[in-house]
C-alpha cells in the first residue's frame, strides 16, 4: 500500500486522523449532518475511520424545514443502512417556541435561524465536540478557520484569538461550557470532495445531478419554484430548466445551475471546467462582504 | 496530482496578498464571481488597478486595515500539483503564526522589498524558516518595478541575505532568489521582459519543479497509538486494533515491534484501512495495526521496530518558541502534548534566549515573553518517547498548553 502517493489519499489520511483525535479527546462529539455531499463525505471517512467498530458518535440534523424532500428520504436511508445513531431538531420548533422570527418578503430564509436551534440542541445534548463539513476553499473567513476551533457558551468564535495548530497536533482540552467545532476537510476542495465521492462511488442525494425542475430567474440565478419554500412575485415567471444544485442547503438559499450532468464523472469534469465558485449560487453569503464572518461570529457553521 | 504545502513570510506592505493574489489571478484560478468582488471593490475605493490583497484578507478587520493577522489558506492547483499556500502574517506581533503557518509547510516564500531590502523582519523569517527546517525557501524580492527592474539592487539584497545564510543552522536548506513585481506579474508565473539579466526560473516555475518526496524528513517508524478500537460484535470478537498515523518510515506486517512505555514485545499481525489488509502501512497514512500478542497498548503508547527505539526520558531541552502574553517562568507548570501523547512538564530552567536576528544569544534570563525564542529545559510526571527534532520532525516537536485556560501557548523543538 502506497497511500500517500496521490493528493486525494493524503487527504483523506488526514481527515480519519481528525475524526480520531475527536473520539479520543472528547466525552459526546457529534457529527453535524445537513444531507449535503460535504457531510456525506464526513459519514463516509468516519465509517473508514473506525471500522470494523462503529461510528462512535451519532449524526445530528438541523432541519430548516425548507429541506428539499429528496436530503430527506436520502439521510434517512443512509442512516438505516450503515446503523447509526441520528439526532433531528427543527428550526419550526424555535420558531414556535418564539425563539426565533421568520424572516418575511422576497429574500426571507431560514438559513440565519438554524444557528439558535444548533445552539440550544448543543446545550440539550451537552455535546463537546460537533464535526462539520466546512472547507476552508468556500470563503475568505473560513479560510481562517482553524481544525479544532474552540467556542465559548454562546458558540461564538473569536476569531483574533484562534488557538495556533502546528504540525498535526490537535489540541482539544476545554473548559466546562465551551464546545469546539471540528472541520475534517477543512483542507479540501469543492472539486477534492467530488472526485472522493466519484472514487469511493458514494451515493449522494439526486438533486446534485441535472434534472428538469420548474424555476425562476432572480437577480440572474436560478431559483426552484417547486415546494412552495422560495417566495416569487407574480411578475416571476416560471420554467422548466434542466438543472442541478452544487450545494444543498436551504431551498430558500440556495440556488440552481444549468447543467447537462447526470453523473459523478459529468459533474467532476463540470467542476473542472466551472469559472464559478460553489458559494456564488448562496445567496446567503452576498448580504455584504463580510457576510460570512458575521455569521461565524454569531455560531453558525 | 502531488500537493505543495508553502508558507509565506514577509513584513507589512511587502506585497504578500499581493503576490498571491497574482498567482491565482495568473493561473485563473479566481472565479468569475470572486474576481467580480475585486473589480467592484478595487473600484469604490478610487484604485486605477485590481487589488489582489482582497481575494486572501478575509476577516473585516483586515480588509478596514489593509494588512493581514491570522493565517489563510488558499487553495489553487495547475496541471501538475495541487497547492497550499498558508498566507501568515508578517508583523512582529503576530510571529505565532508565522511559526503555525512554517509548521505545516514544505517550501516557504520569503518577500523581501526591493525598495527596503534586508531588514529585521526579514532576519526572523529566514531565522523561523530555518528553525522549523522548512527545506526548500524562495526569497522573492518585491517591488522590482519601483526600482526600475535594477540588476544592482538585486544584487545587493542577494549579497546581503547570503551574509544570514552562512549564520543558520541549518544549512541544508535550499535557497532560491527570484526578482518580481507581484503588482505587475513579472516573474510570478509568466516571465518578464524587464529584467533580461534575470535568467532563473519564474516563482510558479520554481514550485512547480520542487519535488515533495524529497522535502519530507525520512526517519524510522514511529506509531503513537491515537484510538483503541474494539467492535465487540459476533464477526469481530475478540478484534483489538491500535489506530494511529504512521510517522517517519513504513511499517510492514510481521515487524518485531516494542511496545512503550511498557517495553512489551510483539510482532504485527495485520494491517488494515477500512476493510482492506495491506503488507505494509506507508508515511502519513491512517491504518488500524493488530499485534500477534494479546497485550495492554492504550491511547499515547507508542509503537516503534524493535532495535530501533527513540529517547525515553523523563526530561528534554528544546527550543521553544513562547507565542503567548503570559510569561514562561522556571518552575512553570504546562502540559506537553508530543503527538497524541499529553504529560505535565514543569519548566526546570531557561537556558538561553536565542535572539532571531541572528545577533547571539542571552544569557541569565528570567522569563520568556510572546514571541521569544528560547532553549529550555522541561522535567515532566512521566517519560515521554521522543527523537531529536533534526532527525525527526514529528517525533521531535510539540506543543506546550496552559494548564488554567487550556490555550496552545508554545510549540518546542527538541535539542
Amino acid at each position: 500500500m502506497n497511500k500517500d502517493t496521490s493528493h486525494i489519499n493524503s487527504l483523506e489520511n488526514e481527515a480519519i486522523y481528525i475524526m480520531r483525535e475527536v473520539a479520543a479527546q472528547f466525552e459526546k462529539p457529534v457529527l453535524l449532518f445537513s444531507g449535503g455531499k460535504d457531510s456525506i463525505t464526513l459519514v463516509r471517512l468516519a465509517v473508514k475511520a473506525f471500522y470494523p467498530a462503529k461510528v462512535p458518535f451519532p449524526l445530528m440534523h438541523i432541519d430548516t424545514g425548507h429541506n428539499f424532500p429528496e436530503t430527506i428520504e436520502f439521510r434517512d436511508r443512509l442512516v438505516e443502512e450503515l446503523g447509526l445513531e441520528l439526532i433531528v431538531r427543527n428550526v419550526q420548533d424555535s420558531i414556535d417556541q418564539g425563539k426565533v422570527k421568520e424572516e418575511s418578503g422576497r429574500y426571507a430564509s431560514r438559513n440565519m435561524l438554524q444557528t439558535t436551534t444548533l445552539l440550544d440542541a448543543i446545550e440539550e445534548f451537552k455535546f463537546d465536540a460537533c464535526i462539520g463539513g466546512a472547507r476552508r476553499d468556500e470563503e475568505k473567513a473560513r479560510a481562517k478557520e482553524r481544525i479544532f476551533s474552540v467556542r465559548d457558551d454562546f458558540g461564538q468564535w473569536d476569531e483574533k484569538n484562534q488557538r495556533p495548530e502546528l504540525f498535526d497536533m490537535l489540541n482539544g482540552d476545554i473548559e466546562h461550557g465551551q464546545n469546539v467545532r471540528v472541520f475534517p476537510i477543512s483542507n479540501w476542495t469543492e472539486l477534492d470532495v467530488w472526485s472522493y465521492i466519484e472514487r469511493e462511488a458514494i451515493e449522494i442525494p439526486s438533486i446534485y445531478f441535472a434534472h428538469k425542475r420548474k424555476v425562476f430567474l432572480r437577480d440572474g440565478m436560478i431559483w426552484s419554484a417547486e415546494d412552495g419554500v422560495v417566495y416569487r412575485d407574480e411578475s416571476e415567471e416560471v420554467i422548466e430548466e434542466l438543472v442541478r444544485f452544487r450545494t444543498v442547503g436551504d431551498m430558500s438559499c440556495t440556488a440552481a445551475v444549468l447543467s447537462d450532468a447526470v453523473s459523478i464523472s459529468k459533474v467532476v469534469q463540470e467542476i473542472r471546467e466551472s469559472t464559478i465558485s460553489e458559494r456564488g449560487a448562496r445567496i446567503d453569503d452576498k448580504r455584504s462582504e463580510a457576510a460570512m464572518e458575521k455569521r461565524k461570529q454569531q455560531g453558525y457553521f | 496530482m502531488e500537493v505543495l504545502k508553502i508558507a509565506t513570510a514577509g513584513s507589512v506592505d511587502d506585497g504578500k496578498s499581493t503576490l498571491i493574489g497574482r498567482i491565482l489571478y495568473d493561473t485563473k484560478s479566481l472565479t468569475t464571481d470572486k474576481l467580480e468582488a475585486i473589480e467592484k471593490t478595487s473600484k469604490q475605493r478610487g484604485y486605477d488597478y485590481l487589488d489582489f490583497s482582497l481575494a486572501t484578507d478575509g476577516l473585516v478587520a483586515e480588509r478596514e486595515q489593509g494588512i493581514t493577522i491570522d493565517v489563510a489558506h488558499i487553495y489553487f492547483s495547475t496541471a501538475k500539483k495541487s497547492y497550499i499556500i498558508a498566507d501568515t502574517p508578517g508583523h512582529v506581533e503576530y510571529t505565532r503564526n508565522m511559526v503555525t503557518g512554517a509548521s505545516t509547510s514544505q517550501a516557504s516564500i520569503i518577500l523581501i522589498d526591493a525598495r527596503k531590502g534586508v531588514i529585521e523582519q526579514t532576519n526572523r523569517h529566514f531565522f523561523i524558516n530555518n528553525l522549523l527546517r522548512v527545506k526548500d525557501v524562495v526569497v522573492a524580492i518585491n517591488k522590482m518595478d519601483l526600482v526600475d527592474y535594477s540588476e544592482e539592487t538585486y544584487n545587493k539584497i542577494k549579497a546581503d541575505f547570503s551574509e544570514l545564510m552562512s549564520k543558520r543552522d541549518y544549512q541544508d536548506q535550499k535557497i532560491t532568489f527570484i526578482p518580481v513585481s507581484a503588482l505587475k506579474g513579472d516573474n510570478v508565473v509568466n516571465k518578464t521582459d524587464k529584467m533580461p539579466w534575470y535568467e532563473g526560473q519564474t516563482l510558479l516555475e520554481h514550485l512547480e519543479e520542487i519535488d515533495k518526496s524529497d522535502i519530507f524528513n525520512v526517519g524510522t517508524p514511529r506509531f503513537p497509538v491515537q484510538y483503541v478500537i474494539r467492535p465487540k460484535t459476533e464477526d469481530f470478537h475478540d478484534y483489538r486494533g491500535y489506530a494511529g498515523k504512521v510517522y517517519g518510515g513504513n511499517l510492514s506486517v510481521g515487524d518485531d515491534i516494542v511496545v512503550l512505555p511498557s517495553q512489551t514485545k510483539s510482532k504485527i499481525k495485520d494491517i488494515y484501512f477500512y476493510d482492506e489488509k495491506y503488507e505494509t502501512a506507508s508515511r502519513r497514512s491512517s491504518v488500524t495495526i493488530t499485534l500477534e500478542n494479546d497485550i495492554n497498548v492504550s491511547r499515547g503508547d507508542m509503537i516503534v521496530k524493535d532495535g530501533d527505539l527513540p529517547t525515553i526520558e523523563k526530561q528534554f531541552t528544546a527550543n521553544v518558541c513562547w507565542m503567548d502574553s503570559s510569561q514562561l517562568t522556571p518552575g512553570g507548570k504546562y502540559v506537553v502534548q508530543h503527538g497524541v501523547n499529553k504529560v505535565l512538564a514543569k519548566v526546570d530552567r531557561i537556558n538561553h534566549k536565542i535572539n532571531p536576528d541572528y545577533s547571539g544569544i542571552e544569557e541569565n534570563v528570567t522569563g520568556l515573553n510572546v514571541n521569544d525564542i528560547a532553549s529550555v529545559t522541561f522535567k515532566l510526571n512521566k517519560p515521554i518517547f521522543y527523537d531529536q527534532f533534526k532527525n525527526h520532525r514529528t517525533n521531535g516537536s510539540f506543543i506546550l498548553i496552559d494548564t488554567q485556560n487550556n490555550n496552545t501557548v508554545g510549540a518546542g523543538f527538541i535539542q
